[in-house]
Formats: structure tokens, sequence, C-alpha cells
């Protein structure tokens, strides 16, 4: 096209109208870093303490779902587990409850507190799963509630001004209850497991587990072992999340053997050998909950609470938050990078 | 403070007291990054402090004073001590306060910053990023070196740290503080602090909030400026090996709290408040920088009262907008090809035109050649027509005269033999 006297002149108007727009800072090649030995006690380390301060101060959320049908001992668990009634059923609700018609996601929040750390802890409780006649997608309004989380924090972190700390309602860790028939996983199981293993952290368990021998433990462990890997479902802690060999043999030996933890709970104390301990009566004898021997709840609560509680928080928001975060991202179109086409644009529109 | 949540009571020991211990353990294998920037004239006594404070001769050869302009000078170190790997990138500024003109020294340095933060940023808006692995080289201090003068802040001084108190964290510094005396000190100082305040210039405070040390914070920041004297070199007192400075008249020793504040500052920076100065940057200074980069992009956040619209909204509807354009543009481009095709093919049925025309002339042309052809042929016949009939007449007329006239014939018939 040709430009005419008159069309030039325009645009040498246009451009004094415009003003000159401010020089973007140019973002620098990253510095190579020069190893140097030092030679005196200087107090580097004690980054570690401070650190440590600080987080002590803000406090911890941490949120945990259970899943199963009912009577699978989902609440008691939960409550051995952090040894208060965090539970749905603890907090005002009766035995007597009908059992919901779809299924439902309740919340519940506590705080408690252990050795000066505050945690703020979420039970989120999923009563009417796989109770139904027809069981088909109910794991949708799980699917729906967990993404919801996501969502949620995805909104405070686009914010233009953001909160000093954004609240994380995110679920860090879904407690799934295998029903203790010996034989193998039902269909809901393998369906729902392999759902939402691409979205949240999975911990299959073992329910009610004093109703089988040491044998059929064993067994049946193996079985939903291989029944998983030939199902391509991939529970916490995945294989492909292991940060370095040190992890990756810690969390071998937990996947190989351990998981699913096969579990009792129980929040009444009894008299054993003089002490004082967590356990069911039955006419033929106690089950200590915290004895190994007797069950693995000890190795389910170290596993979560002492061992992976950090791990599981940073993997549900390094890996699956980001997930939902790009593809979120991407069916939006995008927060594009900060490119001159975005800028061309937005001056496109002055 | 608890949101409203009710709290309860353990009745056993559960064990996330270890929380914390998770997190150490997984900050420690990723390890930790801090960066300073230091600002000073040239031979101020910047990299010497560096060296002093992390007991390490970086090796940060000397520059002139006759830079044409302020440059900024980065490298990074891998230090570690027992199990924290610490990466540390030191900031240096070249040039500075060198120069006849120094209007715009402080110029690269703000830039410089706000790239560093431009990067983060940047990052931070991918749709597929990495934030837990990326290398943060944002400042989380700046220590800026005030000349020994004695007297107060030159204005370049006050200049430079106005434009930059609310990008970084600042701790004033009194480089080569050896050169004043007690009593002069304690005066400057105070002047410093005074015209800080007075000219507004926010400086960082070291944090009061955690009782642990908020009693030690509180007592530094009123020995703030920091007078510091720094060497590598080792001097022997007694029986210990000192760093210092030998002059005739004495001793200056780097790690004598009487001589200087040396050893305050390593432990504020270093051992008491880096994790907050690192804190402060990414929760306070970053996010300054991010809202005012995506204001000045135009978006804003949900306001009921405007209706303004959040990032996420007004990205999308940017992109609606940008869709629409580019469906315009390509209907404009499809009207555009339609219309060439239009004359050309207008042209082109012109030019059919022109040939038919052409055509029709050159046949009727040839149509009347032919019709002449025709006609002469015919004429021809005619002609030929006649002479036979002239022909047959002229013999017919021989026959008769042939009759009359034996002679003739005998003669005809010799002829004829």
């Amino acid at each position: 096209p040709h430009a005419g006297p008159a069309e030039s002149k325009n645009e040498a108007a246009m451009s004094e109208l415009v003003p000159e727009p401010r020089q973007k800072p140019i973002v620098p090649m990253k510095p190579t870093g020069i190893n140097t030995n030092l030679l005196g006690y200087i107090g580097i380390d004690t980054i570690i303490e401070q650190m440590r301060k600080k987080t002590m101060k803000t406090g911890f959320d941490f949120n945990i779902m259970v899943v199963g049908q009912s009577g699978l001992g989902k609440s008691t668990l939960v409550n051995t587990l952090f040894k208060s009634q965090v539970s749905r059923k603890s907090s005002g609700w009766n035995r007597e409850e009908k059992i919901p018609k779809t299924v439902e996601i309740k919340a519940i929040g506590h705080v408690i507190e252990e050795g000066g750390v505050k945690m703020k802890l979420t039970v989120i409780d999923t009563p009417g799963f796989g109770d139904q006649i027809n069981n088909e997608n109910c794991w949708e309004p799980i699917e729906k509630y967990i993404n919801e989380q996501y969502e949620k924090f995805l909104k405070e972190e686009v914010n233009i001004a953001r909160k000093k700390r954004i609240p994380d309602t995110r679920v860090h860790c879904c407690l799934y209850f295998i029903s203790p028939t010996g034989h193998s996983l039902r269909p809901l199981d393998l369906e729902f497991m392999k759902h939402l293993s691409k979205v949240v952290n999975i911990i299959p368990v073992i329910a009610k587990a004093d109703t089988m021998t040491l044998e059929e433990k064993t067994e049946f462990k193996q079985r939903v072992r291989k029944e998983l890997e030939v199902n391509g479902i991939e529970f916490y802690p995945q294989k492909e999340f292991d940060e370095d060999l040190e992890d990756k043999t810690e969390n071998d030996k937990i996947r190989q053997e351990s998981m699913p933890f096969a579990v009792v709970g129980s929040d009444k104390e009894y008299q054993v050998n003089g002490k004082r301990v967590l356990g069911r009566k039955t006419p033929w004898g106690i089950i200590e909950v915290e004895n190994l021997t007797h069950c693995e709840f000890a190795l389910l609560r170290d596993f979560v609470i002492r061992t992976h509680l950090q791990d599981l928080k940073e993997v549900t928001h390094n890996i699956h938050y980001e997930t939902y975060r790009a593809k979120r991202l991407n069916d939006n179109g995008g927060l594009p990078p900060m490119t001159v086409e975005t800028e061309e644009n937005h001056e496109s529109n002055l | 403070q608890n949101d409203g949540y009710r709290t309860l009571s353990l009745s056993g020991h559960v064990g996330f007291a270890s929380l914390p211990d998770q997190l150490v353990k997984k900050s420690i294998k990723q390890g930790f990054c801090f960066n300073i920037l230091c600002i000073g004239e040239t031979g101020s006594g910047k990299s010497t402090l560096i060296n002093s404070l992390f007991n390490t001769n970086f090796d940060d050869p000397v520059s002139t004073h006759f830079l044409p302009s302020v440059r900024l000078r980065a490298q990074t170190y891998e230090l570690q001590e027992s199990n924290v790997l610490l990466k540390l990138t030191i900031v240096n500024t070249v040039g500075f306060g060198d120069q006849m003109n120094k209007e715009d020294n402080y110029r690269p340095i703000v830039d410089y910053i706000d790239a560093q933060f431009e990067a983060y940023l940047q990052e931070e808006l991918k749709v597929k990023r990495s934030l837990f692995s990326y290398h943060d080289t944002r400042i989380h201090v700046c220590l800026y070196f005030i000349s020994p003068t004695g007297h107060s802040l030159k204005s370049l001084d006050l200049l430079t740290m106005k434009r930059l108190d609310s990008k970084v964290n600042i701790i004033p510094i009194i480089g080569k503080a050896d050169s004043i005396s007690k009593t002069e000190l304690q005066n400057f100082k105070n002047k410093i602090m005074n015209e800080l305040i007075n000219n507004d210039i926010q400086i960082y405070q070291f944090p009061t909030d955690d009782e642990t040390v908020s009693e030690i914070n509180t007592i530094m920041n009123g020995h703030l400026p920091f007078a510091v004297v720094g060497s590598m070199e080792e001097v022997k007192i007694g029986n210990k090996t000192v760093r210092a400075r030998r002059y005739p008249w004495g001793i200056v020793q780097v790690e004598n709290e009487n001589h200087c504040d040396f050893v305050k500052l390593r432990k504020m920076l270093i051992c008491t408040n880096m994790e907050d100065l690192r804190e402060q940057t990414h929760v306070r200074h970053y996010e300054l920088y991010r809202r005012c980069r995506l204001e000045e992009m135009g978006f804003r956040d949900i306001d009921p009262e405007n209706g303004t619209v959040s990032l996420q909204e007004a990205i999308e509807a940017e992109r609606q907008e940008f869709h629409l354009e580019l469906r315009r543009k390509k209907e404009e481009i499809r009207q555009e090809f339609v219309q060439r095709m239009k004359e050309k093919d207008a042209i082109l049925k012109e030019a059919k035109q022109q040939l038919q025309t052409e055509f029709e002339h050159r046949m009727l042309m040839l149509k009347e050649a032919r019709l002449k052809l025709e006609e002469m042929e015919k004429g021809l016949e005619d002609e030929i027509a006649m002479f036979i009939h002239k022909k047959a007449n002229a013999e017919l007329l021989q026959s008769q005269s042939t009759f009359s006239t034996p002679a003739l014939s005998l003669k005809r018939d010799k002829d004829r033999k």
C-alpha cells in the first residue's frame, strides 16, 4: 500500500500524542556460580533456626480428606490419628443420621497445637460415597470439591493486591478406605482411584484390619498392590516425584512393602501390661492400635504425620496445583508472559 | 487469630511438632539463596567489607575512577557451612559517584533491581512454571556505603536512597570508619539518621515482633548506620591472630566491638535476620513491584463499586478482543482477496471479450474474402463458359465454310493427316 503524503502526516501526528513507553528493564542472564571455601565460621547455618522460628510463628495448614463407604471406621481413624475429636462425627452429628442420597462434602476445621507448633487441621468427610445402589460417577462431587479448592487458591494468587498468606484449603492428602474383603479391589475402588490419583495425593488404607489374620493380610495387600499397578494407579508417594536416591529408597520400601496400610482405629483406652493403650476390646483379646504386631496404624501415623506431612503439602502445591493451573490457564487462553504482543494489543486499544 | 476455628487439645502425642523440621530438611536439600547489593563510591571499602563478612577472598578486581557511567557487576558464589549450602550473589556498583554529572547514577541500579523482579514475575506468570527450582536473583539487601566525611549525607546519597527505599531493604553503612574519631562518629550517625528521617527515607528496620530477637534488634536499630572497617590482613596481637589494619599509631581490629560495628553488622545481617530480609523482599518489595507492573498494564482487581475486573478476567477480555481483531483482520484480508479476484476476473473477461470481437471480425473478413473468391470463381467460370461457347461457335463457322470450298477441305484433310 502506498503511503500518500496525507497518511504519513497522520502517523507523525499520532506518535506525538502517544507518549514514549517506559523502557522495559532488560532481563540479564543468570550468573554462574564459583565455588569458594570459607576461612572461618560466619554463621550462615543459623538460617535454619531463623527459618524454623518464622514457620512456627505463622503456623501450618493441613487438609485431609477421608473417602470410603460408611461403616469402614473413617471417623474413628482420623480421631485416632490426631488424638482428638476432629472428625465430623464428633462435632455434633449423631450415628443415627441417615446416609445421604448423594455424596456430600463436609469439611470441619480445628486448631491443634503441639510442641509450640500450631496446625489448622481440616478433615473433609465424604458421606454417601459408595453407599447408593447406583454408584456410577460418585467420585464426581469429590473431584469437583478438590478442583474448587485449587480454583480458590488460583483466584487469590492472580489478584493484583495479594494477601500476605493465601489461605490454603487445598486437599493435601486423601485417605481411601478399602473394605477388608480379603479378595480384591472393587470396581468402585479402582474407578475412584484412577480418576482421583491424577488430582490429589491418594493414600489407600485397608480399614478394619482386625478382621484378617496376618497371612490373609499379607496376601490381600499383595493382591491390592498388584491390582493398583495393573490399573496404572499412582498412589502417594508417586514414583515420578522421588527427588533423589535417598527419597527413592525410602519410598520404594513403603510402596512395595508397607502400603496399603492395614489399620485399626480406636479412641478408647485400655490397661495392657500396666500401660494405658488405645485399643479395641474383644472376647478373644485386646487389639492394640499402636502395636505394630497388631496392625499398621503406627506406620500410617508416622508416614503421614511425622515424616511426610510437609512433602504431602509440597507435592500438592508444586505438582497437583500447578497441573490444575496450567490446564486452567490454557483453557482460558492463558495468562501470557509479559511479551510485547500483549502490550501492543493493549496500546492499540488506547 | 484462629479465624473462628475451635481449638482442640490433644489427648496424646501425635507427632506433627516435627513439621518445622520436615520443612527445614527440604529447604536444606534445595539450598538457600542470598543476594547482596553494594552501593558506594569507588574506594569506599565495599569489596574489602564483603570479603571480611564472609571471611573469603572473593577476588573482585579493583576498578578505576574513570568509568563513563555506573555499571553493575554481579558474581555468584557457592558457600557451604555445615550442611547449609548458600548461593551468595554479590552485586557491586562500579563507577558510582565518579562522574562529573551524577544525575543518572541511580538509574542503572533501579533498573537492575527491577530486572530481577521482572524475571521472577515472568516466571510466576508462565503457564508452565517451576518456581520451586527457580534461582532467585532478587536483591535481598542493599548495603549503602556512606563516605566517612563526618559531616552529613551527600545529595547523591539522599537521591539514590530515596529511589531505592521502596524497592529493596537498605542498610546504611559508614565505610572506612577508622578515619573518624569516636566522638565525631556518634554525631555523624545522629546527623545521618536525622537526615534520613527528614527526607522520609525508609531504611530497613530489624524486626522487633519476635520476643526472642526483639531486644537485640531494637538495640541494633539504635546503632544504625553501622560504622565498619574491613580487612583481610591478619595481625598477631598477643597470642591471637586477628583481622586488622595496622597503623603507626595502633592497630584497628575488625572484630573488636570497641573499634567498629563490624561484628554487629555480621550478626544482624547473617545470623539474626537473613531470613527476614529474604521474606521482606518477597512479601513487601516484590509484591509492590508486581502490583505496580500489573496496574501499569491496565489490570485491576475485582471491585464491586467500579465494576472493574480481575486480572484473569481482564486478560480473558483482552484475549476476546484480540480474537475479534484477528477475525476482523482476517475478514479484511478475505475481502481484499475477493476484490482482487473480481478485478482479475473483470480483466480476463474483457480480454476474452476483445478476443471474441477480434475473432468475429476475422471471421467476417474471412467470409468476405470467401465471397469475393466465390465471385471471382464464378466470374472465371462464366468466362470459361463464354470461351467454350465462343469456341463452339467458331468451330461451327469453320465447318460451314468447309462445305462451300472443297479445296479447303482437302487442305484440312491434309492438315488432319
